[in-house]
């Protein structure tokens, strides 16, 4: 059985008691950053920032329900090639997730990292969240947060909810962590439970000389009925996003506002290319072509190619979407991309039995082939 | 509408083997009718998804990506690539309404000029049944 200890938390404040125990896991000689979102000023949204030094972690808030980017990108860059210190990551299940997808595609790895999983209550998109954090103090807004949501039931008080993306997460829970905080179930006004999962994260948590904790209750309970909850609401928005986007006609009027920011793919923690090639001369289209195509059809919509390059992203990333709504988040015209990826990757992962940021033995659907698989897809007419 | 509507088809084939077949169509005289457009790739296997997307939305109403037979490909393994991305696009496409009969994968060989006449006519057949495809009567897509 492995360890878990209970993190104890002190004047009904879990953030001060998180900061707390990341300071004691600082404080190991392992480790020389912890990689966390942090308050960097007094107002605003909490940003992933790389503290090394243990009074910089006073402004970290790992409960913030703010989510303004997926973390797993930054992780790849902190961990790809040559790394040579060891850090540790406090991420949520879809940044571990991303990660594990990003690492498969050999652009990070988990030899120098520790992974701090956080049980995630799902998060407000960046603009929910300055409207959810209005003039008040953050730190208050992230325990306030907790009261209403942390112990796994969505009845906000307030009318802002949760990310879309958030709304319809079926992964909750921390998987494929180091070390995992169960802030599912826990009363996080009392003690907070943290479970080693690893070898790695064993040895860190034993050597911080928590207690230990005999029983977590109630969190295989949480996780289930958030998950249930999440799984209606999930199938609810796949229909829903099924019957919009049935045809091509309709699929050009649900992006009708696209403005080939390309934004979505930007935030996107899987879409891993060094050079998209949307980015490259083959859309440096030329003067006359413009024209040409305009003369064909009597009229051109510009700018052009908006549903051929989400076409191509569909493609090429559908397989390994983790479902983080960072494209949804990242749209300047509220476009409802992640519904439309999500709706897209349910049926292509399902067709290749592929569950991304499950297994690092899982490899990437398109990396691989069978000699005998597929058949129905060859045709052979004569 | 199906006595109007002549449909344009494009298909990517590989170097070493449905090329050398449709030469071998062509130079045995064999009878094809004139709606297919070729693209000579170096391997079925270097078939990006986009280009087939590309071609959907910019005026063809099928696409016909062919190769070798497995086990003859002259790059080991590329046809068996192919068939997970033809499977990838059967998977996404039908979701936005375009048929799955518009893209089709076959394997023919380099002595096969028959069987290449006989796939593209009665390709070109099934999509003058199936009519055109969406995006040709889009002004906006």
């Amino acid at each position: 059985m492995a360890t878990t200890v209970k993190i104890q938390v002190e004047e009904n404040n879990p953030v001060l008691a998180l900061q707390g125990f990341l300071k004691g896991l600082l404080n190991d000689e392992s480790l020389s950053g912890i990689l966390v979102p942090v308050h960097l000023f007094s107002k605003g949204i909490p940003m992933p920032t790389l503290v090394t030094n243990q009074d910089q972690l006073s402004g970290a808030d790992p409960l913030a329900p703010a989510f303004p980017m997926n973390s797993a990108k930054l992780l790849s860059r902190l961990t790809r090639g040559q790394s040579t210190e060891r850090i540790a990551a406090v991420l949520r299940p879809c940044e571990i997730r991303a990660f594990v997808e990003l690492v498969k595609l050999n652009q990070g790895s988990f030899d120098k990292v520790i992974i701090v999983g956080m049980d995630c209550m799902g998060a407000y998109d960046n603009v929910s969240y300055k409207k959810f954090l209005a003039d008040s103090d953050p730190f208050e807004a992230t325990l306030n947060f907790h009261g209403q949501i942390g112990d796994g039931n969505n009845s906000s008080k307030n009318e802002i909810k949760i990310a879309s993306a958030c709304q319809c997460c079926e992964h909750p829970d921390a998987r494929k962590a180091d070390i995992v905080i169960g802030i599912a179930g826990a009363d996080v006004h009392v003690c907070i439970p943290a479970m080693a999962a690893s070898a790695r994260g064993e040895a860190l948590l034993s050597a911080l000389g928590l207690p230990d904790m005999e029983s977590i209750n109630g969190r295989e309970n949480a996780l289930k009925s958030l998950m249930e909850n999440r799984i209606v609401a999930r199938d609810a928005m796949l229909e829903r996003t099924k019957a919009a986007t049935g045809t091509l006609k309709d699929l050009s009027e649900y992006l009708s506002s696209c403005v080939n920011c390309y934004n979505c793919r930007v935030a996107c923690p899987v879409c891993y290319c060094k050079e998209c090639v949307f980015n490259t001369d083959v859309f440096e289209h030329k003067p006359w072509q413009y024209m040409e195509w305009a003369k064909h059809k009597g009229s051109l919509k510009l700018p052009t190619d908006t549903v051929f390059y989400h076409l191509t992203r569909m493609a090429h990333m559908s397989t390994a979407c983790v479902g983080c709504g960072q494209c949804s988040n990242a749209c300047p015209n509220d476009i409802p991309v992640m519904e439309l990826f999500r709706t897209v990757a349910a049926r292509t992962q399902e067709s290749f039995n592929y569950e991304p940021g499950r297994s690092l033995d899982d490899p990437p659907p398109l990396s691989v082939f069978k000699e005998d698989e597929f058949q129905e897809t060859v045709s052979h007419i004569a | 509408m199906s006595n109007e509507f002549e449909p344009t088809l494009l298909a990517f084939v590989c170097n070493w083997c449905t090329y050398t077949a449709a030469d071998l169509a062509g130079t045995s005289r064999m009878v094809q009718q004139p709606n297919l457009r070729l693209v000579r790739m170096m391997c079925t296997g270097m078939v990006d998804p986009k280009y087939v997307i590309k071609a959907l939305l910019s005026g063809a109403d099928g696409v016909l990506v062919s190769g070798c037979h497995p086990g003859d490909c002259h790059y080991i393994n590329g046809n068996f690539k192919a068939r997970r991305r033809i499977k990838l696009l059967n998977e996404i496409l039908p979701q936005f309404g375009i048929e799955r009969e518009r893209v089709k994968l076959t394997w023919i060989g380099a002595s096969e000029g028959n069987e290449f006449a006989a796939t593209v006519n009665n390709f070109i057949n099934e999509i003058r049944e199936l009519g055109p495809m969406e995006a040709r009567s889009m002004a906006v897509i």
